[in-house]
């Protein structure tokens, strides 16, 4: 494929935030992509619109703004679920983002199924939000919590996951399809494979990887797959849950009140239809219409352009990094098997002194354990910084943060 | 003020090569404490006699800021006595480095392990005294210090 840069060079021209300048008057490079993304006009555009002329509450009443509002939501979950080809709408529900996603199904799926003695099975490379919710319901339940372990160069130990199986105790298998730290793409096929031959459910956290590249929910095959909008030029505060029907047939209601419901009598009430069951009171209305904004974007660049750019800049920015004396990168160096977040510690200075000497230079970078406190165990290393690359960076974004880097071992007297 | 202004060479040094870092065996006390978003980390142990803080020593992990300041605080303890103790302020150890003005986002790493003195000792003082009225404000200021 020719090289995207030229074609990807442009689109900083949408994003009305990349424009300013911070600290002295510095230019913004933004390299915080893993955390959350900026948005482009489109999807500003699209929630005030919203609320400048259509704003009102969905799936009640009958008047012009309502049914308005009403298609305006809909419409978006059309959008969603044609983009990661979830074949039923029926399956697909908003939550706020993916943490509340892998809580509702800890929640309404969990409970009913987990009993003491079950196994649930999490990776070492796990956000906390695809932790601490197990450890809450193993905790309740009296169930167990096992993890896959990592090798060194990032991957997953799968012989971990045939030890598990063997038990015949497992309920639940439960990853991410990148890591936010590691940039590891999880061979989920396989994982995926070797679960439904013992007949145990899989879910997936998709939050760093449906940004990223193409997802086909529909050839995949998991049970339960979650992910975010903001991290994927959308607006904060929607997500997605999508759970397979037949399992979501078998789940219980998460919230009660509005919406979700068919008939209220004083005690007693039966579940509207689905996904409605699970969207109880009003909604994010607003940031799910963003969030089909950001959808039509990405579409119209084409999320395999888009993975060709970052393994462009990712490739760039190892063979930058290579050169640096002192620079560990963690993870594989396999740009096959990782996306465009890079995590890396520069000689003995601590990943908040370099976040905050490079911030001077208008770099946005994050530091710290990226909500990953059982991998920084696992990496031995209390924290790392992260560079996390999306659409609108180029390599001279990439060429500022290697000189900024320059000043650190200035300082440091690397 | 942020960037490479607060780098300085005392700084750096400190980060380096920290001051009273390390364990005592046979400590009269000893406290642990974190910021939960960075991650920064760090224990203070303290041999206490006749009311003196007579050796401090910490260990733990984090970033320079962090580093260079429970460096200078246990400095500024080690012979002190504890009335002495109750009295020493942020701003005693944020002068000596010239930190005063550090921006609000970093104020956590440089006071860290103030908090853990003054919880350190109102441990101390707590297990040691009839009734802990008298010391309870020691335990208001450590967890409101930022």
């Amino acid at each position: 494929m020719q090289s995207t840069e030229n074609s990807f060079e442009h689109l900083k021209n949408d994003f009305p935030i990349l424009k300013r300048t911070v600290r002295d008057n510095k230019r913004l490079v933004y390299l915080d992509n893993a955390s959350t993304t900026q948005k482009p006009n489109q999807v500003i555009d699209a929630i005030t619109d919203y609320y400048r002329n259509h704003n009102a509450n969905i799936h009640r009443a009958v008047y012009a703004l309502a049914e308005e509002s009403t298609e305006a939501y809909e419409s978006a979950r059309d959008k969603i679920a044609k983009f990661v080809n979830i074949k039923n709408r029926q399956e697909l529900i908003f939550v706020r983002g993916t943490t509340e996603a892998i809580n509702l199904v800890a929640y309404a799926w969990g409970r009913p199924h987990i009993n003491e003695g079950d196994i649930i099975v999490t990776t070492e490379y796990e956000h906390h939000s695809n932790i601490v919710p197990w450890q809450l319901l193993t905790q309740e339940k009296r169930a167990k919590l096992e993890y896959i372990g990592m090798n060194d160069d990032g991957q997953l130990n799968l012989d971990d996951l045939d030890k598990y199986l063997a038990t015949g105790k497992v309920k639940l298998v439960t990853f991410s399809l990148m890591s936010n730290v590691l940039g590891t793409i999880t061979d989920a096929e396989k994982i995926i494979a070797k679960c439904k031959a013992a007949g145990v459910p899989t879910l997936i956290d998709g939050a760093q990887a449906v940004p990223h590249m193409k997802v086909d929910l529909d050839t995949l095959g998991c049970d339960f797959f979650a992910f975010s909008g903001h991290k994927m030029l959308g607006p904060t505060g929607v997500g997605v849950l999508w759970v397979r029907k037949s399992v979501l047939q078998t789940m219980s209601p998460f919230h009660g009140g509005g919406d979700m419901i068919r008939e209220v009598h004083k005690y007693e009430t039966t579940w509207n239809d689905l996904p409605y069951k699970f969207e109880a009171g009003t909604p994010n209305i607003a940031d799910v219409i963003g969030f089909g904004a950001a959808i039509d974007y990405l579409t119209k660049i084409g999320m395999d352009n888009i993975r060709q750019h970052e393994i462009e800049l990712t490739t760039y920015a190892m063979e930058q990094f290579a050169k640096i004396p002192g620079l560990q990168i963690y993870g594989t160096k396999d740009i096959a098997k990782r996306g465009g977040v890079i995590s890396f510690n520069f000689a003995d200075v601590h990943p908040h002194d370099v976040a905050d000497i490079i911030d001077k230079e208008g770099i946005s970078l994050r530091s710290g354990h990226h909500c990953a406190q059982v991998l920084m165990e696992r990496l031995n290393v209390a924290a790392t910084s992260r560079a996390s690359f999306y659409i609108y960076n180029t390599k001279a974004d990439v060429d500022a943060l290697i000189n900024s880097l320059n000043i650190v071992a200035k300082v440091f007297k690397l | 003020m942020s960037g490479t202004d607060i780098y300085h060479e005392m700084i750096v040094d400190y980060s380096r090569n920290p001051a009273n870092y390390g364990e005592i065996e046979n400590h009269d006390v000893t406290f642990h404490d974190s910021n939960p978003l960075c991650g920064d980390s760090i224990d203070i142990d303290m041999k206490i006699d006749d009311d003196k803080v007579t050796d401090i020593k910490f260990h733990g992990k984090g970033c320079a800021i962090c580093m260079a300041c429970t460096s200078v605080l246990t400095e500024i303890t080690k012979g002190k006595s504890l009335d002495d103790v109750k009295k020493i302020e942020k701003n005693d150890i944020l002068s000596e480095l010239g930190l005063e003005h550090l921006q609000a986002v970093r104020i956590k790493c440089a006071l860290l392990s103030l908090k853990v003195l003054k919880s350190a000792l109102y441990t101390y003082l707590g297990s040691h005294l009839e009734n802990t009225e008298g010391i309870d404000n020691l335990k208001t200021e450590a967890e409101n210090l930022y």
